[in-house]
């Protein structure tokens, strides 16, 4: 289908997204690759003395260094697992027929709209609050006592509200998806003898795979650089409890105002992110074919 | 084929789509109750707030102290501007990738997103040094770039998910009928692929209308959008639960009423999408 | 014709010259503050000082810690976003020492310098010149409840009491089944936020964040057992959920009536005794906070004030306004306008000598005195070579204090030991201070 006349014009078409982004990766990559081999404190300026791979050391035996990524890899993995799996429960439910079909449909949608750090504000102070949330209020009147989540067990409340903000986005795409599916071929199935869960695995969960696929691409490019909430609610404690790749580049490079070592860090981070995506795309990426 | 479905079913269902959806809608509920109550209200039980009196003085107080039209104006252009421009670049670079695929077309598309995955804290520095030196700190045009940047992945992506659905005979035919390229794309791929370029663009403008990084940073007074506006009621000294509330609602009802109307363009984006 | 001329001539001349005159004078300014009760107040009544100089303000309100980040990434850059910034006692000498600030002497005779308390004064200046005026400062002393203490017996004399005193009146007024507890504290991580209450009592202690040499002093007698202390003072008489409580959340609970002390800023004291906001209001009273094995750097010292960036274009406009906003007309007009009680605290002699002032916040002297015996000089019982009372007044405190603050509230949510939390706050302290280069 392609002639060689198209094949320029294609070649045009895509030249300045190309460009663009090209000068948008290659100019900071390279500044920040640059100032990574500086001492460059940015409370001294004008004082950056070339010094090697020393940002890299430092930012690797950052006793917080290697809890940052193990945090940073399970709320990926969290997030993941419920938005996919909460998504596709939530799909199934929406599909089926019921009353007021549109209104169920935009308040599950809802939270997408809702802006990271107003979430996050919400989910601290009025619900997760030991003293003021509605939780311990809920927790009071039971006779229980009142719990502390973003002590006890930040990192799994800072999980759960990243996948509160995202489950909306992971149902919408699961549901249209599930919409589209042929119910001749389910009511086929159903007909020769194929009980539910047979009929949800072999039918059902192919069809919704890209879907699916779709969803973790573009859920793992934000869920890696997760930032806001953390700020908003614990700044990365009680001690690392909290604090994933992101952060920690955050509190090198603008609470210690160390550059240098935040540039290392970033260049670190878009190693890890680069790893993860190859591995993706190895284990999804044939999904995106047609 | 439809099989009677009986209303026992049907109420079954309503029920519990209708308590599970309430129950994730809760918070932004609870967000709005307390957006009209007092600050003294605003921190006690649930059941105490209900039964507190319904005032709107957290929301003049908010409009009293922060300029909504401006933060609100800020946020319409630098979301659309970004939406604008980005689809302006991308249509034809994923025209080019999805109807005239090289062996390298998969390569670009993961390279394009893997430039998302640099976190921006890191560049923040580099960037913020080269909007100082071009005075592009504190302008609408400068956070237009930078959100039109970090969106562009997506867009593309999205756009040649899309375009991939639509079948290559029917341009092909087209050619063959003599039609150029221009009309080729304007003519006949623009108007199947509207349903997909219109989720995209809505997908986009909420992206943009929450970013809230490169907002904050690279603005002072004049090109604050919205996200700067609830930043100033945001955990401060004394809490404001109930303003911040009011802020809140102020700042995310343009897009929830926004995506109410388009729910449905949105969700006939997607299906046409994952039609076969 | 040539008349019509001639006066159009004129009226075009001087239709110009108004426009160029009020256009020379009408600057724009960018004014970046933090969102503090006091801040919001000056953004209120700002308007007065845009009509009688025809000047704009442009506001940039922001959390604390947003604001120190943003602020700091543009002035090092010299990005010249703000022509006003809102900045405190840690940034003002570090800032001034590198030339980033202007110098703020010369703002006239009738400004008033003398009146000014002589330790914020010195807070803010570097080698006798001044950097930032000083918008409200404040110490910290202890918050209590009278009624509470008289019906469990406790009497508050006149005396600095110890640390160990005060744990024992703690535990006699701790009444959780009533929804009393003992105390409230700071838990929640952060330099400015538990480090803040804790460097003073680490201070009462004995102890110090470096010694002479710049040797981190973490895992020291007086550091274990200041932070036993704490750690056992809030497990056992403390609100749950203390680790997450800042002094935001605290001063909350104060008011509602759910502490019966509370140690924190003195410029808390203003809301705590204004009905409106609290319900205590009438059954508060306050005493200084405690020491230990030394009264020195017990109560800490911080100033929150109004500098203008070196890279600023407008500096005669922008000092004109530094002018109004802390001279005495302006505290005059807070008085006035919004209470008394509201009037920005801490910064000079004539408010505290305003008998209007002293009836509407009786805390007012206890205020006073507590400022007045800070010195940021010369906090600890052993010498140290920094200045700060509960924070240390270079770079990079702030990555540090984040950090050992960290590490105490983990502590405190028993995640982990004191001694572990203080081991491996030595630890970090030490590699920081290795990689800044004051330890070879």
């Amino acid at each position: 289908m392609a002639t060689l006349h198209s094949r320029a014009s294609a070649r045009l078409m895509l030249s300045p997204a190309v460009l663009l982004l090209l000068a948008w990766m290659i100019i900071p990559l390279c500044l920040t690759v640059y100032f990574s081999f500086l001492r460059y404190n940015l409370l001294m300026p004008g004082e950056e003395t070339f010094t090697g791979w020393t940002n890299y050391y430092f930012f690797i035996t950052d006793p917080s260094f290697k809890d940052a990524i193990i945090n940073t890899l399970t709320l990926l993995g969290g997030v993941l697992l419920i938005t996919v799996v909460g998504g596709i429960l939530f799909a199934l439910l929406l599909d089926q027929p019921m009353w007021g079909q549109g209104i169920v449909r935009i308040m599950v949608i809802a939270p997408f709209f809702v802006m990271p750090t107003v979430s996050a504000l919400v989910w601290k102070n009025m619900f997760m609050n030991p003293v003021n949330g509605v939780f311990a209020h809920i927790a009071l009147a039971l006779g229980l006592q009142p719990y502390d989540f973003l002590s006890q067990i930040p990192w799994a409340s800072i999980i759960w509200i990243v996948s509160w903000q995202w489950l909306p986005f992971a149902t919408l795409i699961l549901l249209t998806a599930l919409q589209s599916l042929d119910q001749e071929q389910l009511e086929a199935a159903e007909m020769d003898g194929a009980s539910w869960l047979n009929r949800f695995w072999f039918i059902m969960l192919p069809h919704l795979s890209r879907a699916i696929t779709v969803v973790v691409l573009i859920q793992t490019i934000f869920l890696l650089s997760v930032f806001a909430e953390i700020l908003v609610t614990t700044n990365g404690g009680p001690g690392t409890a909290t604090t994933n790749l992101t952060y920690l580049i955050y509190v090198q490079s603008l609470l210690q105002y160390d550059v240098g070592a935040g540039s290392a860090g970033g260049v670190i981070a878009i190693i890890l992110a680069n790893i993860v995506a190859i591995f993706l795309m190895r284990m999804i990426g044939k999904n995106l074919d047609a | 084929m439809a099989r009677a479905i009986s209303t026992k079913r049907k109420a079954i269902n309503t029920v519990a789509a209708w308590s599970l959806g309430f129950l994730i809608f809760f918070p932004i509920l609870w967000i709005a109750i307390l957006s009209f109550k007092t600050e003294i209200d605003a921190i006690k039980g649930p059941l105490d707030v209900l039964s507190a009196i319904w005032t709107t003085e957290s929301y003049s107080a908010v409009q009293e102290r922060s300029d909504y039209l401006k933060h609100f104006t800020n946020s319409v252009i630098i979301a659309l501007g970004s939406t604008l421009l980005g689809l302006i670049i991308a249509v034809p670079a994923a025209w080019a990738m999805a109807f005239v695929p090289a062996r390298r077309t998969k390569d670009v598309l993961m390279w394009m997103l893997s430039t998302k995955m640099l976190p921006p804290v890191g560049v923040l520095i580099p960037i913020y040094l080269i909007f100082r030196d071009t005075g592009l700190l504190d302008t609408r045009i400068g956070l237009v770039l930078v959100l039109m940047l970090i969106n562009l992945p997506i867009i593309i992506w999205m756009l040649y998910t899309y375009f991939r659905e639509i079948p290559g005979e029917i341009l092909e035919a087209a050619r063959m009928d003599g039609a150029s390229l221009g009309k080729e794309v304007l003519y006949i791929l623009t108007p199947m692929a509207i349903p997909g370029m219109a989720s995209t663009v809505l997908l986009n403008i909420i992206l943009a209308w929450n970013e809230a990084f490169w907002t904050l940073n690279l603005t002072a007074a004049k090109a604050a959008p919205l996200t700067a506006f609830i930043a100033s009621y945001s955990s401060p000294e004394g809490l404001f639960y109930a303003k911040l509330s009011a802020a809140s609602i102020m700042a995310i009802a343009p897009i929830l009423i926004m995506g109410w109307f388009s729910q449905k363009q949105l969700v006939r984006g997607l299906t046409f999408g994952a039609v076969k | 014709m040539s008349i019509k001329r001639t006066l159009l001539g004129i009226t075009i001349t001087a239709a110009t010259l108004t426009a160029l005159g009020s256009a020379a004078s009408a600057e724009e300014l960018t004014i970046a503050t933090v969102n503090n009760a006091d801040m919001i107040i000056m953004q209120k009544l700002s308007p007065e000082w845009e009509k009688k100089t025809g000047n704009k303000l442009n506001w940039v309100v922001l959390e604390e810690n947003v604001l120190r980040q943003r602020v700091t990434t543009d002035i090092a850059t010299k990005g010249g976003s703000f022509d006003i910034v809102t900045i405190g006692a840690y940034e003002t000498p570090i800032w001034g020492e590198k030339g980033w600030l202007n110098t703020l002497d010369d703002l006239g005779e009738a400004y008033d310098y003398a009146d000014i308390f002589e330790p914020v004064r010195n807070g803010l200046s570097v080698k006798g010149s001044l950097y930032a005026v000083p918008f409200y400062a404040e110490s910290s002393f202890t918050f209590y409840r009278k009624d509470l203490f008289e019906k469990a017996g406790v009497e508050v004399g006149k005396d600095q009491i110890t640390y160990d005193q005060f744990a024992q009146m703690v535990a006699r007024v701790h009444d959780p089944d009533n929804g009393i507890y003992g105390t409230c504290q700071r838990g929640k991580a952060g330099w400015g936020e538990n480090m803040a209450f804790i460097g003073p009592m680490v201070n009462a202690f004995g102890g110090r964040w470096f010694d002479m040499d710049w040797q981190p002093q973490l895992t020291s007698e007086p550091w274990k057992k200041a932070i036993t202390y704490y750690v056992d003072l809030l497990s056992k008489y403390g609100p749950p959920g203390a680790p997450a409580n800042g002094h935001n959340e605290n001063r909350a609970l104060f008011a509602d009536g759910k502490c019966a002390t509370w140690i924190d800023a003195t410029s808390a004291a203003g809301y705590i005794y204004n009905p409106k906001d609290s319900r205590v209001a009438d059954k508060t009273g306050f005493f200084q906070a405690p020491k230990e094995v030394t009264d020195k750097g017990t109560g800490w010292f911080w100033a929150w004030a109004l500098a203008i960036p070196s890279s600023s274009a407008k500096v005669d406009a922008a000092k004109d306004f530094l002018k109004w906003a802390t001279s005495k007309a302006y505290i005059e007009q807070v008085g006035e306008s919004e209470g008394w009680v509201a009037a920005p605290p801490g910064t000079r002699a004539s408010t505290y000598a305003n008998p209007k002032y002293q009836e509407a916040a009786p805390f007012a002297d206890t205020v006073k005195n507590a400022i007045l015996a800070t010195n940021p000089a010369d906090p600890t019982l052993e010498q140290v070579p920094y200045t700060g009372v509960q924070f240390v007044a270079i770079p990079e405190f702030q990555g540090i204090g984040n950090y050992v603050g960290q590490q105490i509230s983990a502590a405190l949510a028993g995640q982990q030991s004191v001694d572990q939390a203080l081991e491996n706050a030595q630890q970090f302290a030490v590699r920081e201070m290795t990689k800044a280069g004051y330890l070879k």
